[in-house]
């Protein structure tokens, strides 16, 4: 990467009840590349919520859409277990952190 | 009292089959408890030295009879022989199960290390049987100071333990909270994590529990009769309040639609392993299965 570069990365992964955007978010998880300089997360509308209530709400916020879960058929003679959480939907934002003293954090 | 005299109830096994765990606060005396910490840092410093120093305290081999663990005077052996702990061990492992491995957590005050949700071993049974995992937390673990991080329902599902690493958070998963001598009781398979420790120094002890026997109605079957759900016991047609159906089918607030029938289906199977009745079934799912196929070949009559 360039040294001139201040574009960081943050990725928010939601896992939903369903296969589509705007379902309920069942988990999540958040990767910081600003390292804590660029936007936080928004509380939970309730306490050990998620972020976001939906997909469509975290597109609302600003976060862009990486990646959507594939749907794959179960292989057969495992129709009826489970094993990871299914629908997973991956967003990210780039946040310019031009701020010289942000950027001597970040190469600590 | 022995432990005859506390064995679970079946309504706390088809809990246990539900949820994938069981908590029973304050079930340790407090001067075992108390007593504890010593043992368990002895335990703790001795397991890892080198073999050939005989002074170390070091845990039983794999395939221990659970009865030759830790023998007198020892304060968890005290724990293990405690009549209330081998009525819930019997419950769910039998009467002889073996010592698989034990290990004392230690997460000092100030503690920062958040571990990856995981499940012990990998995907460790393709049928019905299961080991237990028994937390003894010897101190009091205030909300958020430590407590061991799970998710109730997740024991039935087919993952390796590393896979689960991503998930940082999941809506409906708790983190231990209790006073002093209480024991949450997992099923092998239940996701789980140890979390930082704000607050002051926390000692517990896990031990891991193989049964070798038939998990077949090893509880206190007195109330079995009135709670065994019949298989026609269905939600989307007549269902049965208050029977063993009811508690299978509570829904984590983690899972969508098709994930939770999926469960019923295996909370179902388990049941009927448990229970010793093949016919048992929740909502109906296994039940259409079978006869559909029964049928169609042609090996029942209408």
């Amino acid at each position: 990467m360039s040294a001139a570069s201040t574009m960081r990365q943050q990725v928010l992964s939601l896992w939903m009840a369903g296969s589509a955007l705007d379902e309920n978010v069942i988990a999540w998880a958040f990767h910081d590349g600003t390292n804590g300089t660029g936007p936080a997360l928004p509380d939970p509308q309730q306490a050990g919520g998620p972020p976001y209530s939906s997909g469509l709400r975290a597109l609302q916020d600003g976060w862009m859409l990486l990646q959507s879960a594939q749907l794959i058929p179960p292989a057969p003679g495992q129709e009826r277990e489970n094993s990871y959480l299914e629908y997973e939907f991956i967003f990210e934002r780039r946040i310019d952190i031009s701020d010289e003293a942000n950027a001597l954090d970040l190469r600590e | 009292m022995t432990a005859l005299d506390h064995r679970l109830t079946t309504r706390q096994m088809a809990e246990f089959v539900a949820n994938g765990f069981l908590r029973f606060d304050a079930i340790v005396p407090r001067d075992i408890n108390q007593r504890a910490i010593a043992e368990l840092e002895a335990l703790n410093a001795g397991r890892l030295l080198p073999s050939d120093d005989l002074d170390a305290m070091r845990p039983p081999h794999s395939g221990t009879p659970l009865d030759d663990c830790y023998p007198e005077p020892s304060v968890i052996g005290e724990y293990l022989r405690l009549p209330q702990i081998r009525g819930i061990i019997e419950s769910l492992v039998g009467r002889s199960p073996e010592f698989d491995h034990d290990w004392v957590h230690y997460i000092p005050s100030g503690g920062t290390f958040n571990q990856p949700l995981h499940v012990d071993a990998n995907v460790d049974s393709l049928d019905q049987t299961f080991d237990i995992q028994m937390f003894w937390f010897c101190d009091d673990v205030a909300p958020g100071e430590g407590g061991t991080r799970f998710v109730p329902g997740s024991h039935l599902a087919r993952v390796r333990s590393s896979g689960l690493h991503r998930y940082q958070h999941i809506v409906g998963e708790q983190q231990v909270a209790c006073a002093a001598g209480s024991v949450f009781v997992f099923h092998h398979g239940l996701w789980h994590a140890g979390q930082p420790n704000p607050g002051s120094d926390r000692w517990m002890h896990k031990i891991r529990l193989n049964p070798t026997e038939p998990q077949v109605r090893l509880w206190n079957t007195d109330d079995f009769d009135g709670l065994q759900s019949p298989p026609t016991d269905h939600f989307f047609a007549r269902m049965q309040s208050g029977g063993i159906a009811e508690i299978l089918r509570s829904m984590p607030p983690w899972m969508g639609v098709t994930e939770y029938r999926n469960t019923q289906i295996q909370r179902s199977l388990l049941w009927r392993y448990l229970s010793g009745d093949d016919s048992f079934d929740v909502d109906y799912y296994l039940t259409r299965m079978e006869q559909r196929s029964k049928r169609a070949a042609g090996s029942v009559a209408r």
